[in-house]
Parts: structure tokens; sequence; C-alpha cells
């Protein structure tokens, strides 16, 4: 197995019906997979002979607000053996609940709290799914792309308190996004002219 | 009448020198024994995702110094190699070998840091004072090649900022001739020492399985005996080309880990004096316009050069659709950047792999049934630095 295309080939003919498609980019193979088989994936992956992706790099999701499916999970492995790597995705609903594979790798307990930390997705069979990152008592996902920049809360130490309080933000200057875009491309108020 | 067995709940940190930052470590203790522990983080969490993508490639870079803040080239490496496999930047041989020469002197200042604190930790405090008189020296280097001590915001996509000023490859040469000597000096304080040696030895084992369970790189994988640095194994600009050792461990405990780290700072000076030797002339950035600013000589005469000088410090340069894993071999493991872009000048993504998050998750596996002394020399051995951790 010592090509990326011939691993390619062989992983799609074990897992014929689990995998959508799957692409090689990067020095990296890209597994587009069902959300509900999962499991029986990153099983296969870890455990065949010929795969041995037994290392989890990373776990993490994107948000895409204005697709049906709004989050796409993320599953990087990485095989010493072979010296692969692989990344698994699969596209779900923010109220869908995804399977924790804690059970699989132990060190994907953190990247799942973060994920739903950060994003808010929900994960089953997790065995301790707390926030990680952020403040306790604190609102929101993060990383979403709906969740302002300056976020929401601020926090100071009062005199009169005697204690850290928290206060809505307040700006002395709104966070300013400037449009570059070159007026010879059309900017973005003449393409939604042209758009309507 | 059976006695009730009693836990004792411990806060170690957030303000704790042995926490290495702002760790609040919840411990609970059986007498002296650790029964669980459960790591609070985010302590120092500023969003470094979030702001990335609301800035372009440019700017971005500076937020990756401030990841793992002992070692700040290291991160920009991954940052820089990811946009210029994106867009197919081919990079000139010298930007190359300078690129390395920093990543190894980060990878000493982070291993002279790691290797003299967690001495300190259990108890000595020599080694802190002469390696940090070392690693000012290093600082120093980043100095006079960026301008700043720790924050560099050196590398870009396609090379580097600048040029090594003058002399500066023959005070690096010279310091390569020196440190050889303090790490001597630095182990016969502490390799054979029977205290550093007792707070070490059999601390924190780690199986060839767990460290492979628990997602652990770097010195983390190699103490416990696998071969594996991405230096080798996936070798990114000029790492082909040189000779090096990879240490590894026998046992997977703390003393282990200490001396894989002794015998990579080795190796680095090794690495460094290579390309010292090999180094090319040449330009240090890809000459493209659309992606390296020009010279400032060019602006004042070239309407071409003012332009591109224009375009990219206001909208950036812009980066096709595409998503891509890079990683490099950080002092602390493996440090990767999942990087998606959507064609515009910010990322649509940025997800930082940090070494230290994956290794502090263990904390718990590591430290149950030790004592509560051990407990700072496992933090010590993990390496663990809060600005990568809480990102």
């Amino acid at each position: 197995m010592k090509n990326l295309e011939n691993l390619e080939k062989f992983i799609n003919s074990e897992l014929t019906s689990k995998i959508k498609n799957s692409f090689i980019k990067h020095d990296c193979i890209y597994l587009n997979i069902d959300h509900n088989e999962l499991i029986d994936v990153v099983i296969f992956l870890k455990t065949n002979n010929e795969t041995k992706f037994r290392q989890l790099i990373e776990i993490t999701a994107v948000d895409y607000p204005e697709n049906e499916n709004r989050f796409k999970m993320v599953y990087l492995l990485l095989s010493h053996e072979y010296n692969k790597r692989v990344i698994i995705e699969y596209s779900i609903k923010e109220i869908d609940i995804i399977t924790s594979i804690t059970s699989i790798f132990p060190s994907a307990n953190w990247m799942e709290r973060e994920v739903f930390d950060m994003y808010g997705l929900n994960f089953k069979n997790h065995p301790d799914l707390r926030r990680i990152l952020t403040d306790y008592g604190f609102e929101g996902h993060p990383l979403r792309k709906d969740f302002p920049l300056t976020g929401h809360n601020e926090v100071r130490y009062s005199e009169e308190e005697k204690k850290v309080i928290y206060e809505p933000v307040k700006l002395e200057q709104n966070y300013r996004n400037f449009d570059y875009e070159s007026p010879w491309e059309g900017t973005k108020y003449i393409k939604e002219i042209k758009k309507s | 009448m059976a006695k009730e067995k009693k836990t004792l709940n411990l806060n170690f940190g957030p303000q704790h020198p042995a926490a290495h930052g702002v760790l609040r470590l919840i411990l609970q203790l059986d007498g002296e024994v650790v029964e669980k522990a459960d790591p609070h983080i985010g302590l120092l969490h500023r969003g470094t995702e979030k702001l990335i993508e609301n800035k372009t490639y440019i700017q971005a870079v500076p937020y990756f110094d401030r990841l793992d803040y002992v070692a700040p080239m290291n991160q920009e490496h991954a940052f820089a190699l990811a946009i210029e496999k994106i867009l197919k930047i081919k990079v000139p041989a010298r930007a190359k070998y300078i690129r390395v020469i920093f990543c190894e002197i980060g990878r000493i200042l982070s291993h002279i840091l790691n290797v003299t604190t967690q001495a300190m930790d259990v108890g000595a405090l020599t080694p802190t004072l002469w390696g940090f008189e070392e690693r000012e020296k290093l600082m120093g280097f980043y100095e006079r090649v960026s301008g700043s001590r720790l924050h560099a915001n050196y590398f870009r996509a396609g090379g580097v900022h600048k040029d090594l000023p003058a002399g500066l490859d023959n005070d690096i040469d010279d310091f390569c001739n020196k440190f050889p000597k303090i790490i001597d000096d630095l182990e016969t304080l502490l390799t054979d020492n029977r205290i550093f040696k007792q707070r070490n030895v059999d601390i924190g084992i780690v199986s060839k399985q767990d460290a492979l369970d628990y997602s652990f790189s770097g010195v983390m994988l190699r103490g416990s005996g696998i071969a594996w640095d991405l230096r080798r194994s996936q070798p990114y600009d000029c790492y082909d080309d040189l000779e090096f050792k990879i240490p590894i461990g026998k046992n997977g405990d703390c003393y282990d880990r200490y001396l894989c780290r002794i015998e990579e700072m080795r190796e680095s000076i090794k690495i460094i004096k290579q390309c010292l030797q090999k180094i090319p002339k040449g330009p240090i950035k890809t000459e493209d316009g659309k992606i390296s600013p020009p010279p400032k000589k060019e602006i004042k005469q070239s309407m071409e050069a003012l332009i591109h000088h224009f375009k990219l410090f206001t909208e950036g340069y812009r980066v096709e659709k595409d998503e891509i894993y890079t990683a490099v071999e950080a002092p602390k493991g493996e440090f990767g950047v999942y990087l998606i872009s959507d064609g515009s000048s910010k990322p649509y993504k940025c997800k930082i792999r940090a070494p230290g998050f994956t290794h502090l998750q263990a904390m718990d596996y590591l430290i149950k049934g030790h004592m509560l002394a051990d407990v700072p020399a496992v933090l010590g051995s993990m390496d663990i630095v809060f600005g990568e951790v809480d990102r």
C-alpha cells in the first residue's frame, strides 16, 4: 500500500456504501461520508492492517450558515506506519446529534468538548461534555459565523462591589470592516444590484 | 466499623508557579495520592481562530507568534507553508535555509526553557539561571533579524520578511560553537543528579499504545520509543537536505523526555551549522509582486510596485478556494494548521492544532496514582505553554 491512489482505492472498495465520495489533494485522502457511518469508518481505518490510522490528530467543525446542513465536521487521522494522512468529512444540521468517538480514541474527549463549546454541536456517548475554553457561565458559541467578533460581555474589576463584574460590551469605536475590493471588479453593492 | 474514605479537593493554580502559566488543576487527593486530576483551561483564551477569520493572511501571521510564545517562528512556519501549498508558491532556496535556521533556534529556545524550568519545579535553581542567559542570546538573534525579541512576525508566505543583517551568520555560528559546552554544563547539574533522578525516573510513564491513543506528538511520542519526527517523515523546506538524528527514549518517563530534549538541542545545533554552510545567496522571498511586497526603493520609481504595495497592505492577497492541513514539527510536537480559504483575502476558517492541548488532556491518565509532589514534574515534562493550549 505504498501510494495514496492505491490506498484510496482500497478504502473505497472496503467501505463501498459508507463513502459518498473521496479524492486526493495536498498529499492527503479526503473521505466524504454519511454521518451515521462515522463509527464504522473510524474503527475500520484504525484497525485495518492496510490502513492503520492509529492516531487522531484533530476534530473540528466548519460553519456554513447559508447551507441547509449548516456544519461540516472534520476528523484528521494519521498513520505512522504508512506515513499517510486522511481527512473524514460530513455535513450535519444544527440539531443533529453526533456520535462521540471517545471510545475509539480517548483523545477525542477534549476535541469534542471544544467543538461543543465553539460551535454548540451535541455529542452522544461523550463521558464529560462541558465547555472547555470559554469562561464559566459563558453563553453563545464563539466560532459560529453569526457570533460577533467583539463578543457580548466584557469584564472589569469594580471598586464599589470589590469583585470582577460582567457588563455588555461598550466600544468607543465599532469594529470596522472595510471593503477593499477593486471597483473595477465591481463592489459588493453593484454586484447586489446586478443580481436583483 | 469501616472507616469512611475522605478525599480532599485541591486547587492547583491558576496562580501556581509550577503550573507554567494559567492552569487551574482540580486535584482529588486521597492523603497525598492523586485520584483524579481535572484541568480547567481557557484562562488565556483570546479567540485567535476567530480573530484570524477577520484578518487578511498577512495580518494573521502575528497571531501565530502569540500561541507558543517561547518558539514563535515555528508556528508562523506552519501557516506560511499552508498558504504556499494552496497558492503553489515556489520559495527561494535561501529563504528555506533561513527559515530552518530560525526554526531550530526556536527549538533550542523552547527546550532550554522547558528543561531548566522543569529542573526548577523539582528543586534545582541554577540551570534556570544558566539557561536563560543563553535564551537571551538567541532572542538577540531574533531581534536582529526581525526587530523583536519575541513576537517576530518574520515568516511570510513565499519566504521571509528581510534578509539576514550583516554579520548575523557569523554570530550564530559563534553561538553554535559555544553552546554544546553549555549543554554539557547543564547536564553535569542534572543528568546524574540524585535528586533530579529521584523526581523524574519512572514518573509519568507513557506506553507506546497510550502515546498513540492520546494523540501525543513530538518529544512525548519519541520519549516512549516511537521514532516519528515530521522533519524526517514528511520533510518540509530544506530538511531533507540536512543530516540529523532523531533521539528516542526507551521508558517513556519524565527522565527520558528530558534526555530527548537535551539530545534534540545538540541535533539542532548541528542542523543550524549545516544550514550556515549550505545557505546559498539569492532572493529571500518570492518575486511574485502579487504575493510579496516590493522593495521600498522600487515603490518610489515604479507605478506597478506602488499599486502592488497598496493592494497588499489594504486588501491583501487572495487565496483560491481550497482546504488544506499542514503540520510542522514544532518543539512541543506536531503543530498543524487546518486552513479553509474561500477565494477572498481572509481565511474562511483556520483551525490551529496545538500539541500542548492533547498533551494536557492526558494529565488525568498520567498522574493517577502518583503523589502530589509529582504533579509539577509530570506537568513540566509535558512542556505545556498556555498560549497554544488556550489559543
